[in-house]
């Protein structure tokens, strides 16, 4: 069943969405098949690709709203959730079963 | 302080590169950066380790010929980065398998995320323009460059 879900995350990488942790992202959101954005206050870009991930110069504290759009939405939602609010890269991988 | 206007170094702006590798590119980016009086204390070779250390977890090749590679180094108190261009292209492992013609080298001091956030932001968002890109990519003399930089 294709469902569209929505959550916010916090922020809490005390370096902020930076190149590595966008990159772990979105390289976990290319592996489900729903459509990923993330948006905070003024643009909303593609949660698939790194470098939109960039423009959104997301400090720690801020707020993002992820939304994913699919068949395997719930799972995408959990999965991503865990990885933009975790606090470091290596948290990301432990949570998301990485090496 | 964010802004390429504010944090690219004029005299380190290299409208040609001679290297052809991407470390060589790196290198003669740094060097320039060197000679401009920026990191004046620090080792230009181990700056390029930074840098090379940090495309090793993830190309900074974004596609579309541009590569924006940057890390953080204590040995600088501000961002300061440059602009460099190569005619012939450089391998660069890019997302889209291009070689890279404009490079946008950023340098930030370690603690300062916030920054470094927003200086890569703005690079992000002025490649995203092709008519900005283009421009660059003619761009024959340091002057060129540094004009296309300003704000309009």
């Amino acid at each position: 069943m294709k469902e569209t879900l929505r959550r916010s995350v916090r922020i809490t990488n005390p370096q902020g969405l930076h190149m590595r942790p966008a990159a772990a992202f979105a390289e976990l959101a290319g592996r489900f098949e729903s459509s990923v954005s993330v948006a905070n206050a003024s643009q909303t870009v593609d949660g698939k690709n790194w470098v939109e991930l960039l423009l959104l110069a997301a400090e720690p504290g801020t707020e993002l709203l992820l939304e994913v759009s699919g068949h395997d939405a719930a799972r995408a939602l959990e999965a991503l959730a865990k990885q933009l609010g975790a606090s470091s890269v290596e948290e990301q991988h432990t949570a998301n079963g990485q090496v | 302080m964010c802004r390429m206007s504010e944090f690219v170094v004029r005299e380190a702006i290299v409208p040609a590169l001679t290297a052809t590798t991407k470390e060589g590119v790196i290198r003669e980016m740094v060097q320039h950066l060197q000679a401009a009086g920026q990191c004046a204390g620090c080792d230009a070779e181990e700056v390029v380790r930074a840098i090379l250390r940090r495309e090793q977890l993830g190309s900074t090749g974004i596609g579309r010929h541009i590569a924006i590679p940057h890390t953080k180094h204590g040995a600088v108190d501000r961002l300061v980065g440059t602009v460099a261009l190569s005619r012939e292209g450089v391998p660069f492992e890019s997302i889209d398998g291009q070689p890279v013609h404009v490079l946008v080298l950023l340098i930030s001091p370690q603690d300062r995320p916030g920054d470094h956030l927003r200086a890569l932001e703005n690079v992000v968002r002025s490649m995203r323009d092709d008519n900005f890109v283009q421009n660059l990519r003619q761009a024959q003399s340091v002057e060129d460059i540094w004009k296309l930089l300003q704000p309009a």
